[in-house]
């Protein structure tokens, strides 16, 4: 067992404690970017000129009339950008674009003395736009090959093969939505410049240290003459990850150009057009089972819909790739994927990162197939789980595949489902109108980023001289907690008690070089950086007690803040004394931690490794309940069993299960965004831009019974205090809904009736999945919306797309610098 | 980390004097208003004073990151008292609130001295990113602190157990009604740790200073002229001020609760140079209950309507939970959204059903008009310049079989993308009379006539219905939209009459 995960005797993490900022979330008193306005004299308002267009050039823009408003001060253009015009990591996205690529692109910006100023400002300035035609459906992007960035392919074994001795051999298609990530805090931006020329840009942002150096770029600055802090954010959810940059640019710009700070604040409107939002994803799979239903084979094509510009979209693809297995043991496997370009908003990280959707797909498969295969689909999920010794298409081992069936037998259990399950069949059976049906959807989910060299953190601990501890690491609080547990590793790892320890906001000038908060890897990476720190310390005033105790350095304990010798009931002496005597004997009380993920090693651009440190595992049971008039629905109760390893901090990881359960069913259900696909001269604009049009989850809901357990004896080795990530594995519990919802609708038909269901299955797209059940009853053609998955039976099934021989291979720069490293090093 | 134990709320300061500058009492303190123009929002206002506790979500009363609590008058119109009612600051012009006293999250309590609600939400993990929370705190604050809210327990909990959406699902052991939360989004929790919060509070103490507010009047609207560049404000006093201030302004635009203008305001930059106040005009604010009619005034909220009529008109009792959220209730009124005309507005099927008719008022005098023959087109209706909506009319007696069903994406708080009213009397198993009106299925809320003749005169058996559906199916004219396909819309309006069928054979059953 590595020292990492060993966890002391009366540990402050495993402590179910309330979020460290709750007290000031409930009075008002925590701050927000935006909050911080009121408190900064002499701001200046920034305001988008966004085009109408979803594709057009831009060939003159007068901004002389926004001069004539009053209160306008300053209109920001490409021509007053020091540096590099671009807003990204991969010089796609120019940060004011001669090109507009979808509805809402900002071509310039106006900064006023009041945001009413700057908004009429911006709705002075004239531009003049040539319109092009433009790609707004990935099926448009498909047929016209409008493809950007890597095609990566997976491989293992011979899928021609396994489809050949599978006994039943079904193939389809499913396209399915993206999703708004709705932080209910919007982006914003504050940004100043000091007397030096240096930039102090607060941020609501998962990755200061990108941001910093986009701002630099932008600016023409090295990074060192730009600092980015973030106090906590309102939601982030992965929108945040990439699309802060930009924003904070035009705000670090503006307060260059003026001399005066800048806040950028994106209203709800701006922030739903402008800014990215989950991929949506078409697929076409082929799979073949054997007569067990034991999955034989399985040949699919993804293309993740990418919108304007690459952003995330390669990594997230990536994910998707990785996960399509989910819990499932598939012996032959060829998955292609790709990113068609189209004129929308540039599509980004969402909890779970391309993850949910390769997921989806395999789900969806396996809920249309176990009718077809006359499986009850709990057995046919049960039967193909991965067990000891076998692993996923991409090469990694799967460890621990018994806490699957440990999840899973878990929620049978606890959540009676054989028990309901006959009462919903009696139900079903004396009730002509209404239906219910429960669905066990599991998870397994990887664990680090993909690419092995953003697996790192840092962290800055202070000591002071009274014995408070002031800690500060690389991750971002956006309501994930982190904060919480971070405080809760340095007072286990100092063994004090959590009062004395304070936590700083995140800033790029005391942990340089940091990763985004992302990939649910926060805990883990910033959580053994935190620890190391403390270690180096407490290392330190190991020495000082030891000699003060007179006991040998490996016999001394810290226990509750006081010091004493192993078994030694005698002399102790407390924290804050120790320290002051430390501090008299010239010993360091600061220490810089640093962590990276053993372990680890990928290869992009064959697909293969093992970029995960470990899998997080989930089971949920969903029972729903559909009105056969409207096709509405209740979810009637849900039960969960999900593995967290031994929990650093109960309530926080509860909390981060229920949530991405709930938005996860959000995705699945009920958030609809509808871009306008028409010729009309608003084709490409977001029909749904509003909270009005784009509904949310809200109390309507959430499960009327919601029991949610972590999975026991799950003590994780090799990550800080044995716990493991929980962000983004939960949201995909929400399956056992979708699935549910299918099951239902496929109860108002005849016995082993087969539903396609669209996504979001929103209360129309049940009511359609409910009439084609009851065509199958009434032996009628299946009524099918336009556009709607197809399936089709037997066969050698339908190929889905293949690449052309040569197409880009992933290649991340990063993993390019290590090779050029490589080779450099083998030449000396 | 401070102590997250709750601590009583203590009394707010003396209220803000009325003599001189437009002002709020917020917390205790005077905000000032003047010169401040209409189309500032309360929050904005909030925010530029310090109190940055009230977010932006998303500027339009669906989110609820904004809401506060104001004392207004008892919902159920008992003299002398306060209702702590919240409502969206985002929406309502800040000058509409002169001489008034609000409470934000900051008021309720501090990190050092919890409220009772602050201090649930805490240490049940109510809050994850925090931002939804101020308001989510007082919006459960206002339900804490409502009347009466543990009287009616036990009360409701013998139903067969699938009735659609049992009203127990939505009370707490505790009387709290999920539905004060409707208007509030969270994106993190998933709801679970706020609703035990909610349900695991107690009733104010007695020395709590905001419970003892109650006992005492709510401050008397003020006849505000707040005049500002880039638009004045004005409240109507009475009938005659405000005849008065619309002969002076006859483009003004009028504003009860703002819960749609608000939206113009922060979404569409809907700017005006003259807004009048509406909502506390007396003549506006009466509710009647006579033998041959029941008469609601315009400016009455809903949630004021739904308090007073307590169940006399059933129609109307199954719409008001279905319309928008507890915030935009506390606001929202008849007569602004008759006003606006809109043809997925909720009230206008349930009204055509019961055969409302609109009260126009003009200094010249009143006019009745059947709402049948109100609307003209979209957003169009006979309304002549001059002329206010005083009140509603509906005639007595009411048909046996209401109903009012609303197709949506969600249950709390949304908009229709179909809506019916049903009013029926069906005696001795033949249908005696049936209006139905429908709503987001034409360019106006419609009757639907042909459907309605199908039924008269026939017998309320599932074969007449199956024909009946049939024709329902084809009444209007539905359109594809971001809400629902037209397909979905003509096939919600079948299943709407299939439905109310089936729910009344079943009652009958249970009841022989």
């Amino acid at each position: 067992m590595s020292t990492l995960s060993d966890r002391p005797d009366r540990a402050v993490v495993g402590e179910a404690l309330p979020h460290e900022s709750a007290a000031l979330h409930v009075t008002g008193a925590a701050l927000y970017t935006d909050d911080l306005v009121g408190r900064t004299a002499g701001c200046l308002h920034a305001y988008p000129v966004q085009a109408p267009y979803a594709r057009a050039t831009v060939t003159a823009m007068r901004v002389e009339p926004a001069y004539a408003v009053p209160g306008v001060v300053r209109v920001l253009t490409a021509a007053d950008v020091p540096g590099v015009n671009d807003a990204g990591v991969k010089h796609d996205e120019p940060l004011f674009p001669t090109e507009v690529m979808f509805v809402g692109h900002a071509v310039a910006w106006v900064l006023g003395e009041t945001l009413e100023a700057a908004r009429l400002g911006a709705a002075a300035v004239q531009v003049d736009y040539v319109e092009h035609p433009a790609l707004v459906t990935v099926r448009e992007a498909i047929a016209a090959e409008a493809f950007q960035g890597a095609r990566p392919h997976m491989e293992r074994g011979d899928v021609e093969a396994g489809l050949a001795r599978s006994t039943h051999v079904f193939s389809g298609e499913f396209e399915f939505s993206g999703q708004e990530h709705f932080y209910l805090e919007t982006h914003c931006a504050l940004a100043l410049v000091d007397e030096n020329g240096q930039v102090f840009a607060q941020s609501s942002t998962q990755h200061p240290s990108e941001t910093q150096e986009i701002i630099a770029h932008v600016l023409g600055l090295p990074s060192h003459a730009v600092t980015v802090q973030c106090l906590r954010m309102g939601g982030g959810f992965g929108g945040k990850e990439m699309q802060p940059h930009g924003l904070a640019a035009i705000a670090a710009l503006g307060a260059t150009l003026t001399g005066r700070p800048v806040r950028l604040r994106l209203n709800r409107t701006q922030d739903l057009t402008m800014t990215g939002k989950r991929h949506g994803f078409h697929a076409q799979w082929r799979v073949g089972f054997d007569s067990d239903g034991r999955l034989q084979a399985l040949d699919a094509t993804l293309t993740a819909d990418g919108g304007w510009s690459l952003d995330l979209s390669e990594p997230v693809l990536a994910r998707a790739l990785c996960h399509i297995d989910n819990a499932y043991w598939v012996p032959d496997v060829r998955v292609n994927g790709r990113i068609a370009k189209t004129n929308k908003t540039s599509q980004t990280a969402f909890r779970g990162f391309g993850g949910p959707q390769g997921m989806l797909v395999m789900e969806d498969l396996l809920g249309r197939c176990a009718p077809l295969l006359g499986l009850d689909p709990v057995e046919l999920r049960r039967r193909n789980f991965y067990v000891e010794g076998q692993s996923t298409p991409y090469g990694q081992p799967v460890r621990h595949p018994e806490r699957i069936v440990a999840a899973w037998e878990g929620v049978l259990t606890t959540g009676e489902v054989g028990r309901r399950r006959a009462e919903i069949a009696a139900f079903n059976a004396s009730h002509d109108d209404v239906k219910r049906a429960l669905a066990v959807t599991p998870v397994k989910f990887g664990i680090s980023f993909n690419l092995t060299a953003f697996n790192q953190a840092g962290a800055l601990v202070h000591v002071y001289k009274d014995g408070s501890v002031l800690i500060n690491h690389g991750g971002t609080e956006m309501g994930q907690g982190l904060h919480t547990k971070m405080l809760q590793v340095a007072a286990t790892t100092l063994g004090i008690p959590l009062s004395r320890v304070r936590l700083a906001p995140t800033r790029t000038d005391k942990v340089p070089n940091t990763s985004a908060t992302a990939a649910s890897s926060g805990a883990d990476l910033n959580g053994g950086a935190v620890k190391n720190a403390c270690e180096q310390i407490k290392e330190r005033l190991t020495a000082v007690a030891a000699g003060r105790l007179g006991v040998h350095p490996n016999d001394v304990r810290f226990v509750d803040g006081r010091v004493r010798g192993l078994g030694d009931a005698g002399e102790s002496v407390g924290w804050d004394e120790l320290v002051g005597q430390a501090y008299f004997q010239r010993v360091q009380l600061w220490a810089a931690g640093f962590y990276r993920t053993e372990g680890l090693h990928w290869d992009s651009s064959r697909m293969q490794g093992s970029p995960f440190k470990y899998f997080a595992y989930g089971v949920a049971a969903t029972e729903v309940e559909v009105d056969g008039f409207t096709g509405a629905y209740a979810t009637r109760r849900v039960d969960i069993v999900h593995d967290v390893g031994e929990s650093l901090s109960p309530l926080v990881d509860i909390g981060q299960i229920e949530g991405g359960f709930v938005q996860g069913a959000g995705w699945l259900t009920l958030e609809d965004l509808r871009w306008d696909e028409s010729d009309r001269p608003s084709r490409g604009r977001l029909a749904t831009q509003a909270a009005s049009t784009y509904k949310l989850p809200s109390f309507s809901e959430m499960p009327e019974e919601f029991n949610v357990s972590l999975l026991e004896h799950a003590h994780e080795d090799g990550v800080v205090y044995g716990s493991k990530a929980v962000g983004e594995p939960p949201l995909m519990l929400a399956f056992s809904v979708r699935e549910a919802l299918r099951e239902a609708a496929a109860a108002f038909g005849p016995a082993g009736a087969a539903v396609d269901l669209a996504s979001p299955a929103t209360p129309e797209a049940v009511y359609w999945a409910v009439e084609s059940a009851r065509a199958q009853a009434a032996d009628e053609p299946l009524a099918r919306r336009a556009g709607h998955a197809h399936l089709v039976v037997g066969g050698k099934g339908v190929e889905p797309e293949q690449p052309e021989p040569g197409a880009p291979v992933l290649e991340p720069e990063s993993e390019r610098a290590l090779d050029s490293a490589v080779s450099a090093g083998a030449r000396r | 980390m401070a102590s997250l134990s709750p601590a009583t709320p203590a009394a707010p300061t003396a209220p803000a004097t009325t003599t001189g500058a437009p002002g709020i009492t917020v917390n205790g303190r005077t905000v000032d208003l003047t010169g401040v123009p209409a189309w500032t929002s309360a929050l904005d206002v909030l925010r530029e004073n310090g109190l940055t506790g009230a977010k932006e979500g998303c500027a339009e009363g669906e989110c609820g990151a904004c809401s506060v609590l104001v004392a207004r008058p008892a919902t159920d119109g008992a003299a002398g008292t306060t209702t702590w009612t919240a409502i969206n600051a985002c929406l309502i012009p800040a000058a509409s609130l002169d001489g008034q006293e609000v409470v934000t999250a900051e008021g309720l309590g501090t990190p050092e001295h919890l409220h009772p609600v602050q201090s649930e939400m805490a240490v049940r993990g109510g809050s994850q990113c925090g931002y939804c929370t101020p308001g989510f705190v007082c919006s459960m604050a206002a339900e804490y602190y409502r009347p009466g809210r543990s009287d009616a327990l036990d009360d409701d909990h013998d139903h067969d157990d699938h009735d659609e959406h049992d009203h127990e699902h939505d009370h707490g052991p505790n009387g709290f009604d999920l539905h004060a939360l409707s208007g509030n989004l969270c994106r993190c929790t998933g709801y679970r740790p706020i609703r035990d919060a909610a349900y695991a509070l107690g009733e104010p103490g007695h020395d709590d200073a905001l419970a003892q507010r109650r006992d005492r009047p709510a401050p008397e609207p003020v006849a505000t002229r707040v005049a500002a560049a880039g638009g004045s404000y004005a409240r109507a006093a009475d009938a005659a001020d405000l005849f008065g201030l619309l002969a002076e302004h006859p483009d003004a635009v009028l504003v009860a609760g703002s819960t749609d203008w608000g939206v113009d305001v922060n979404l569409k930059a809907a700017r005006a140079p003259f807004v009048v106040g509406i909502d506390r005009v007396p003549e506006l604010r009466t509710l009647e209950i006579g033998d041959s009619s029941v008469e609601i005034g315009a400016a009455l909220t809903l949630s004021e309507v739904e308090a007073r009529l307590s169940g006399r008109v059933p129609l109307l009792g199954q719409l008001f939970p279905q319309f928008a959220s507890r915030l935009i209730r506390n606001g929202a009124t008849i007569g602004g959204n008759l006003g606006t005309g809109s043809p997925i507005g909720d009230t206008p099927p349930a009204l055509l059903a019961l055969e409302a008719a609109v009260v126009l008022a003009s200094a010249e005098g009143e006019r009745d008009v059947p709402l049948v023959d109100y609307f003209t087109g979209y957003r169009q209706t006979v309304r002549r310049p001059g002329e206010i909506i005083r009140a509603v009319r509906i005639p007595l007696p009411l048909s046996p079989i209401a109903a009012f069903h609303k197709i949506a994406k969600r249950r709390f708080d949304d908009i229709s993308s179909v809506a019916v009213g049903f009013a029926v009397t069906v005696d001795g198993g033949t249908v005696t009379k049936a209006r139905i009106g429908l709503g987001g299925v034409a360019a106006t809320p419609i009757r639907a006539f042909e459907t309605e003749a199908a039924l008269e005169g026939r017998a309320w058996t599932k074969p007449v219905v199956r024909e009946a559906a049939a024709v329902m199916r084809r009444e209007g004219t539905p359109m594809d939209d971001h809400r629902a396909s037209a397909a979905y819309r003509s096939a919600m309006l079948g299943s709407a009459l299939l439905k109310l069928h089936s729910a009344t054979a079943t009652r009958q059953e249970v009841g022989a």
